[in-house]
């Protein structure tokens, strides 16, 4: 057992917060925030410059072979600047996926660089339902994927669709005939799309040699990344507003003296600790050969991270009063954050039934 | 980074869980798991033979004093073993709380007098902290001893008293200087409970036991020798005992094993001719637990490991504390709704399911958790001014 983190991961996360310090501050993202694009190329760039993009990438593909407590700590230091990019999104869960498939070694390469991004689009209201024909040589995607993060920001999507009896995934380019984005922007100031595939058709070098249990790996992988996300963000959270407890005087004295507030930031430090827990646990487990035993973690992992993601946030809302409901303070854009971790790839309820179902109550 | 326990500790696991498998007394293992309480000679058979197999009534002994000399992980895995193993919990009195007090603060004659027969279960010791009038602010306490030539002369009362009904020793917190202000003027006393003077009364609880008493001292003659450390110093000795081996605070092995306890009530019971832990919203409920239960071992896993470090285990402990009693009453909470109507018979027949018998007991039992040691707003008080220095 070892909690702690080598010499290198700690590096790695000072990098990062040196740039979230330095180069992402709460006024830079709020000027991208207002661009037309809604996201930065410049600031992509500066990670890809950082070597943040390669992280996940084989050593054999021009990457640094990292794995997932590198991307942990990554993340943790990432997540309170509030990237509008898609970092976890192509950085982290494409690419865990695309290093299932052996033969897209020069896409990941690019995508180290900075030069493309993919995402995955997986997501659909009612389960997947989009559907695959062979046509000749070629294969015709029809169905539509819900909410997708970053679709708009991607040069390359990975659709999941019916196969017959499996489920294949497809490299689809953003700009491929047939493919329409309805883009939006979202709680937390990234957008998404509604992706709509009419007749895609798409070379037979576009299915991906990964499959199904491929997905659900990298889609794991994302999940335990997600975890240090929001541990990260309830992190930041929890300092702001323990300083403005501190600072903050009314009665004659800081609010902070008051039991009733005392408490309540006792409160939020136990959800952080048992959320800071349980990513680790994520972190360590997301790479599981034990289907059963990966889906059990991340499930629990997930469910702790998004109570505490909702108690943290309203509460430091809460504590911070008037303030708290304004735009001008971070600690409003964390909180919404916090709430779009918590809907976003499984709510509380979706991940309670999982780890029900892992853990064979019956 | 890294979760697992080493080979070594898996196999020290092993060997604790083979020999209270095998060692363990059937009766005290069936009483442990309906929630009875133990009698004297039962918790003391299950010390003696921990005591026989290597001072294992003693985990968090070092080697000097002729303890294991575990780390805090062996520690951890020791209780949790015998937890899940169904063993009872140790009294702490003695081997986990004045042992470690008079090995710091007490002079070589007290630990040649008092550590052996706590080694070797031959005397049972109960703790004199709380009073009427001093609960949370234990510095209020007003009992009183004054010096009269080579002894102490102790009046006042002391209450929520465990176990003293059993007991041969008690270490108190007393006033020797009334002027002095709170945490300064008070000292650290161990009176053989057999003085003349002491008249231990029981105090019945919720649950139908007698568990804690009330001791009155009138006149008690105690010698001066059985000062532990100097005298108005004791709130240093009560701070120390206080911060020392909280290991085992959060009670992982417990929870765990009730928790596989209400999920096996909850296999048997039934709802709509259904196991009622296949009722989703039941189901939903222990999930809930059990996830929760998974992220408080590893936080704790977290603490010990910064402890084994020797960064202090510090007031981490109040977290351990607070969220490992909600869980344990949260389990006794489901436990009760699992069994539903036949928890209510109490104190006379019981016509149920043999697992529904004395469960209410046992759920009333323990609302003591969240107000023992350090109520759970002490803690969290503890914990905002500690850690977060609000």
């Amino acid at each position: 057992m070892d909690f702690s983190f080598t010499e290198e991961l700690q590096q790695l996360e000072d990098t990062v917060r040196r740039f979230v310090a330095k180069d992402y501050t709460f006024e830079r993202r709020r000027a991208i925030l207002a661009s037309a694009e809604g996201w930065s190329r410049e600031a992509w760039q500066q990670i890809a410059d950082l070597g943040l993009l390669a992280l996940n990438v084989p050593e054999a593909h021009g990457g640094l072979g990292g794995g997932p407590v590198d991307t942990l700590v990554v993340m943790n230091a990432l997540g309170p600047g509030l990237p509008l990019e898609p970092y976890l999104a192509s950085a982290v869960a494409a690419t865990a996926l695309l290093r299932d498939c052996p033969a897209q070694a020069g896409l990941m390469e690019k995508m180290a660089a900075g030069e493309r991004i993919a995402v995955i689009a997986d997501a659909e209201p009612h389960g997947v339902a989009t559907l695959c024909r062979a046509a000749g040589t070629d294969f015709l995607l029809d169905g539509r994927k819900c909410v997708v993060a970053h679709a708009a920001t991607a040069d390359l999507l990975i659709v999941s669709a019916h196969l017959g009896d499996d489920l294949a995934l497809f490299l689809v380019p953003r700009d491929a005939p047939g493919l329409a984005l309805d883009s939006y922007p979202t709680l937390d100031g990234t957008h998404a799309s509604e992706v709509r595939l009419d007749g895609v058709r798409l070379p037979a070098a576009a299915r991906l040699e990964a499959d199904g249990d491929a997905l659900e790996r990298a889609l794991h992988i994302g999940l335990a990344a997600l975890c240090a996300e929001a541990v990260g963000i309830m992190k930041a959270t929890l300092d702001t507003t323990v300083d403005y407890l501190r600072t903050r005087r009314q009665f004659g004295q800081p609010i902070g003296r008051l039991q009733a507030l005392q408490h309540r930031a006792a409160d939020m430090l136990m959800h952080y600790e048992q959320a800071k827990s349980m990513s680790y646990l994520a972190a360590m487990r997301c790479t599981a050969q034990d289907a059963r035993e990966r889906r059990r973690a991340l499930a629990a992992a997930k469910v702790t991270v998004n109570r505490a993601a909702r108690f943290i946030g309203q509460q430091a809302v809460q504590l911070h009063g008037g303030m708290g409901m304004t735009d001008e303070l971070i600690v409003s854009h964390w909180f919404k954050r916090l709430t779009a971790i918590e809907l976003a790839c499984g709510d509380s309820d979706t991940h309670l039934q999982h780890f029900i179902e892992a853990s064979a109550y019956v | 980074m890294n979760l697992d326990f080493t080979d070594a500790e898996n196999a020290f696991r092993a060997e604790v869980r083979a020999f209270v498998r095998e060692q363990l007394p059937q009766a005290i293992r069936d009483k442990v798991a309906n929630g009875l309480h133990l009698a004297r000679k039962e918790h003391l058979q299950w010390q003696r033979l921990l005591f026989e197999r290597g001072c294992w009534n003693c985990p968090g002994w070092p080697k000097a004093f002729g303890g294991p000399g575990w780390s805090p992980v062996e520690q951890y895995i020791f209780e949790e073993e015998c937890a899940l193993g169904g063993a009872p919990r140790l009294v702490p009195f003695g081997s986990k709380m004045v042992a470690p007090v008079i090995m710091q603060f007490g002079s070589p004659w007290q630990q040649q007098r008092f550590l052996p027969k706590i080694l070797a279960a031959e005397e049972w010791w109960c703790q004199g902290y709380s009073e009427p009038g001093a609960g949370s602010d234990l510095a209020s306490l007003r009992t009183r001893a004054v010096k009269k030539g080579d002894r102490y002369v102790v009046n006042g009362q002391k209450t929520w008293n465990t176990l003293g009904q059993h007991a041969d020793w008690i270490f108190c917190l007393v006033r020797t200087d009334p002027e002095a202000k709170a945490q300064r003027g008070i000292s650290f006393l161990l009176i053989d409970m057999k003085s003349p003077g002491i008249t231990v009364r029981p105090i019945l609880t919720l649950d139908g036991a007698h568990e804690v008493n009330e001791i009155w001292f009138e006149d008690v003659a105690v010698p001066a020798e059985n000062l532990v450390g100097e005298e108005n110093k004791g709130w240093t000795c009560a701070k120390f005992l206080l911060g020392f081996e909280r290991s085992n605070i959060a009670g992982i092995g417990i929870a765990k094993r009730e928790l596989a306890r209400l999920k096996k009530i909850a296999a048997a019971e039934t709802k709509h001719g259904k196991p009622l832990i296949g009722d989703p919203l039941f189901a939903a409920r222990v999930a809930e637990i059990e996830i929760e239960l998974m992220a408080l071992e590893i936080t704790n896993l977290r603490v010990l490991s910064a402890e084994a470090e020797n960064k202090a285990p510090g007031p981490e402990a109040s977290i351990l504390k607070v969220k490992g009693t909600e869980l344990q009453q949260a389990i006794s909470e489901l436990v009760l709704q699992a069994v539903g109507p036949y928890a209510l018979p109490f104190g006379g027949a019981a016509p149920g399911p043999a697992h529904a018998a004395n469960r209410a007991a046992q759920y009333l039992n323990l609302r003591k958790l969240s107000i023992y040691g350090g109520s759970n707003e002490i803690q969290k008080n503890i914990v905002a001014q500690m850690i977060l220095e609000l």
